[in-house]
């Protein structure tokens, strides 16, 4: 049943009795409201049924992750700054070259779940909030701490709440966003404040979304065990029926050829390829007719100064660094278990000749402290930079030097050489995990 | 002031007369692009026609007690309802040829009220009434029950057989005409005419699939407006048309009026009035937005051909033509999609003649998008510089008049300073305060200095509105036209006659509130219109930006190196322009946001699209050269912008 169920409500460990319970009923009402938000979006029912949903779910996504401090994290594509959003509703602006730190606050800025910036642009952050979407024009050279909230653009279409993600087109002109509840997923032109719903029978509501780096794809998951990757020239999509469970997260190789993604209660990842043949539209060139299986991250025992941990199990996000050099997998782990932390993997990728993934090594927090999100630093020049949000409130920069295969040109004197994890970095440099064979 | 001026209005006409001009090749090419899609467009209105009129049949037939009955009737009207609507709309769509890619903004409220009194719209919404009077009788005629006829034979007191009038059918027809009416009344005041381009490119299926719900909800809402609204003046003037029908037709009136309250309660009449008029108003959003959904879509025009014959079908040569407009913005469009899609047809753009070795069709299109940049970077400045001798002048005169009126409170001669220095007239939030009595006599005087005594006055409203008139009648041809002709430099005439009459009673005139009301220059309407036609802008913008970084690793002969300079300098230009105009008042206020209406509010917002589209384009050339663009031949004053947005401090 817990399958149905949110991506928010998976995302705690402490799930108590009550929210198990309420699971059951959840599951129903999701069902019943993905049933009728696929045949009729437009029926006041499903809209308040919907509604019903939303707040429950955005309740138990508060009171599960009461714990963690930071609710949305996001680099800026091209500068050296970030965006914090926390618990009570505002969002802090970081910049190492300004001594100011903005705060944003807004009336509608409420239930935080997603922040973006936009590409090409120093100063639009989007904000996926709990009844519209927020876009704020922070002027990179304006000395004020706190932008008035005339700066905020908001974007808001009935029927559409709350929207949990939200992806900015890398060419920086549209910005898509999805709701659980809503059927329809978004697109706005967000100069002109006008949207264009694209909808598509079945799944009832998209929870995560994610634009491939080279703006050719947008995978979008539903709550049920179906996904969908639109093609962005005449937005037409594939449906990718999975067998098991939801797709719970994914991402982008930086050519936006490979798609990587985890599905629900399964060990493994998958991968995609797409190929665009020149001068043909994508809508005609096939895609794959099967994902293959990359990876197989089931449960291991380890052998640590601490005492034997076992890493594995099921998978909450992954995160893939712009030069396709990194791949972060976050473990969920059991936190009632000391010896199945929540820890980050980290493999080395590669894509040509062929594609392979190999073991890098661990990425674990203080004791206690389970990371949250992650994130890659869209253009760390020495080789890659994970940030990562932790649960007691901590944001720590997890920096990989390497020499990149693909800008040979960087030179490496006067860094630090050896790769720097934090703890329990394990060397299966030599071990292949995954090699695919040119077929 | 507004600037419409040198934006032309040439809509569709011209291309759909091109039907009929087959001459050259030119022309047929036009026609192949345009008219097929008109034609299908139409084609596909007539075969929704069935499906709409089942339902409509569906929903005034349908009785709880007698489904089957119902079933059955409704199939059997359905074919012969179907043949006469197919007319209608045939006829309906002869009005499309008005339809324009950039929309008519109105800058003063007099400005509208020429644009609803010009005899091309008195004829459109003739037109229109005439069609919802046929529509409604079909209507009528498919309803049957007591909307048959008009008249019927009552049996009066002496036995003898008189013919009585139908007041439900009467009422009906009214209703028809009323409707529209108001319909071609509204599509005047929301630009019904504009076609605007969307941004997310999808299949015409899926669009219209959209936009179904879309069109039955305001269909609906707006037929239920139209009702209350008809409801409400037959009631009051509803026995004029009756009496003289009963006079014409000689009908007898038998039972009681209608246009009585209890008459106009009548709730099944109510119903069926609300149904008949959510059906046509369908019908018409449904052409609407089929025919806004054919004209915009992608058209893929080659970049170069091998045979000449085919030369003006190219996209460099189609970019460069001015006439018409619509195959200008299609083909600006495909240029904005290729550069960001096709990696063959960017190739095509950067590669060289054979013989010869020139960059021709590089040339010909970033030429042609610089020089649309250029346009508008003239344009922004004309107006700014308009606006700031405007400032002076009236800052002058203002201020004197100030002087003389000590007795207006601070609040308001703060308003008169912010006023004068942009130069615009009275705004309308003043306007209240003039209707009221009790406004004080120094502010009435102060409030109506402004307008009159200005030689900028007759200036500023006339040439557009007196532009309109020898426009439109270019755009008509064949005998209809030299009638229109002569009707229209008879109304040109008389036009320009008003306006000397305007002249000269000026000062007489300036004393009305409803002048000052009707001469007010809306707000932001002046910045709408100088941003009117900025899709072509956005779409040049995006090609050359796009183009250019393509050109970092596809451009293998250096052919956008030399027109670089170029690009960045006009696009630094403009951005100053444009940064420059949205100081200006009203220029970054937000036009409310209309959902739920057939309206195109597109054109509202092109501004600020333009402006995003712009700051981006910028960002994506700095962001693929880096550094490299220090290299690059560009004055002080732009290296230092430049260095800005290297630093993303934008």
């Amino acid at each position: 049943m817990e399958a149905t169920v949110t991506p928010c409500l998976d995302e705690g460990r402490h799930v108590n009795n009550v929210v198990l319970s309420s699971g059951c009923v959840l599951a129903l009402l999701r069902w019943v409201s993905s049933f009728h938000g696929s045949l009729f979006p437009h029926l006041t029912v499903s809209r308040i049924l919907g509604f019903n949903i939303g707040m429950i779910l955005i309740n138990a996504f508060v009171f599960l992750l009461s714990d963690c401090v930071v609710r949305a994290f996001s680099w800026h594509p091209h500068a050296d700054k970030f965006a914090v959003a926390l618990l009570d509703d505002s969002i802090k602006i970081y910049n190492p070259k300004s001594a100011t730190t903005p705060t944003l606050k807004h009336r509608l800025q409420r239930s935080i779940a997603a922040v973006q910036w936009k590409p090409l642009c120093a100063s639009a952050l989007a904000v996926a909030c709990q009844n519209c979407l927020l876009v704020w024009h922070v002027d990179p050279c304006s000395l004020s701490t706190r932008p008035s909230s005339g700066c905020a653009q908001v974007l808001s279409q009935p029927g559409h709440s709350p929207v949990t993600s939200i992806a900015w087109c890398p060419s920086g002109s549209l910005l898509v966003s999805s709701s659980p509840v809503d059927t329809a997923m978004i697109v706005w032109d967000v100069a002109a404040e006008s949207g264009v719903p694209l909808q598509r029978v079945g799944g009832g509501g998209v929870t995560f979304l994610s634009w491939s780096p080279d703006g050719s794809h947008i995978l979008a998951s539903t709550p049920s065990a179906l996904f969908r990757v639109w093609e962005t020239r005449m937005w037409t999509c594939e449906r990718w029926p999975c067998v098991k469970g939801r797709c719970q997260s994914g991402c982008w190789s930086p050519d936006g050829s490979r798609l990587l993604f985890t599905v629900q209660s399964e060990t493994v990842i998958y991968s995609l390829t797409f190929t665009d043949i020149p001068g043909v539209t994508t809508s005609t060139s096939r895609g794959p007719q099967a994902a293959a299986v990359v990876a197989d991250l089931s449960e291991t025992a380890f052998s640590t100064p601490d005492g034997d941990i076992i890493v594995g199990g099921e998978i909450q996000s992954m995160a893939w660094d712009l030069r396709g050099e990194r791949l972060a997998v976050l473990l969920k782990g059991d936190s009632n278990a000391a010896d199945r932390p929540a820890i980050i993997a980290v493999f080395k990728t590669r894509a040509s000749p062929i594609f392979e993934l190999l073991p890098c090594g661990f990425v674990q927090g203080e004791p206690g402290a389970e990371p949250r999100l992650m994130q890659f630093h869209p253009n760390f020049r020495d080789g890659a930079l994970l940030t990562v949000c932790w649960s007691n409130g901590k944001i720590t920069h997890v920096p990989f030097y390497f020499l990149s295969a693909s800008f040979p040109q960087l030179s490496f004197v006067g860094k630090p050489s050896p790769p720097r994890l934090q703890d329990g970095a394990a060397d299966f440099t030599n071990q292949s995990l995954f090699t695919e064979l040119i077929s | 002031q507004c600037m419409t001026s040198n934006i032309s209005n040439l809509g569709l006409w011209e291309s759909l007369s091109a039907c009929e001009v087959c001459a050259d090749g030119n022309a047929l090419f036009h026609s192949q692009v345009v008219c097929w899609r008109a034609v299908a467009s139409i084609a596909w209105s007539v075969l929704l026609l069935p499906p709409t009129t089942a339902v409509f049949t569906f929903f005034s037939k349908f009785s709880f007690l007698h489904p089957i009955q119902t079933i059955s009737e409704c199939i059997s009207l359905m074919t012969s309802a179907s043949a006469i609507f197919s007319l209608i709309l045939v006829l309906k769509d002869l009005i499309l040829s008005l339809f324009s890619v950039i929309p008519t903004i109105a800058c003063s409220k007099i400005a509208l009220l020429a644009q609803l009194l010009h005899p091309r719209q008195l004829v459109n919404s003739l037109l229109h009434c005439i069609m919802g009077v046929i529509v409604a009788w079909c209507c009528g005629v498919t309803m049957g029950f007591r909307y048959e006829s008009l008249g019927y034979p009552c049996p009066q007191s002496d036995g003898l057989p008189l013919m009585c009038l139908n007041e439900y059918q009467l009422i009906l027809l009214l209703l028809g005409a009323f409707v529209g009416f108001s319909h071609s009344l509204l599509g005047v005041m929301h630009n019904f005419n504009y076609i605007s381009f969307h941004t997310v490119q999808q299949y015409k299926y899926h669009r219209f699939k959209g936009a179904l719900p879309l069109v039955a909800r305001c269909s609906v809402t707006q037929a239920l407006y139209s009702v209350r609204n008809f409801v409400v003046l037959y009631f009051f003037l509803g026995h004029v048309p009756r009496a003289w029908i009963c006079q014409t037709l000689n009908l007898q009136l038998n039972r009681s009026a209608l246009d009585s309250i209890s008459g106009l309660l009548d709730f099944t009449l109510l119903y069926h009035l609300w149904i008949s008029a959510t059906f046509f108003l369908f019908l018409w959003y449904i052409t609407l937005l089929l025919f806004r959904i054919f004209v915009t879509e992608v058209h893929s025009f080659p970049v170069q051909s091998s045979f000449t014959d085919d030369t003006p079908q190219c996209l460099p040569t189609v970019l460069a033509e001015k006439q018409p407009m619509i195959l200008k913005f299609l083909a600006l469009q495909d240029l904005a999609l290729l550069s960001q899609h096709s990696l063959a047809r960017r190739c095509e753009v950067f590669s060289l003649s054979q013989p010869g070795g020139h960059a021709h069709n590089w040339n010909a299109i970033s030429k042609e998008c610089l020089s649309l940049l250029a346009d508008l970077t003239q344009r922004l400045q004309a107006y700014h510089d308009t606006i700031a001798t405007n400032g002076r002048t009236k800052s002058l005169s203002s201020g004197s008049e100030r002087k003389s009126s000590s007795e207006t409170s601070g609040i308001f001669t703060n308003n008169v300073d912010l006023r004068s220095l942009v130069g615009e007239p009275l705004t309308a939030p003043f306007t209240p305060d003039l209707v009221s009595p009790f406004a004080s006599p120094a502010l009435r005087r102060l409030a109506t200095v402004v307008d009159p005594g200005s030689p900028w006055y007759g200036t500023v409203q006339s040439p557009h509105i007196m532009r309109r008139g020898p426009k439109l009648w270019s755009t008509s041809t064949g005998d209809q036209s030299t009638f229109l002709e002569k009707l229209g430099s008879y109304f040109f005439k008389t036009k320009t006659f008003f306006f000397l009459c305007v002249t000269q009673v000026k000062n007489f005139l300036s004393k009305r509130v409803l002048v000052t009301y009707l001469f007010n220059k809306l707000p932001e309407a002046s910045s709408q219109a100088l941003f009117a036609d900025s899709q072509a802008h956005i779409w040049a913008l995006e090609g050359l930006s796009y183009l250019v970084q393509a050109s970092f690793s596809e451009d293998h002969f250096g052919v956008v190196q030399t027109t670089l300079p170029s690009i960045l300098s006009s696009m630094l230009l403009l951005q100053e322009a444009v940064d420059r105009h949205f100081k200006l008042p009203h220029a970054s206020s937000k036009p409310s946001r209309s959902t739920s209406s057939m309206e195109e509010s597109t054109y509202k917002t092109l501004r600020f699209a333009l402006r995003a589209t712009l700051k981006t384009a910028i960002y994506r050339i700095t962001t693929t050269f880096g550094d490299h663009l220090k290299a690059v031949q560009i004055s002080a004053e732009h290296r230092k912008r430049l260095q800005q947005f290297l630093e993303y401090k934008e």
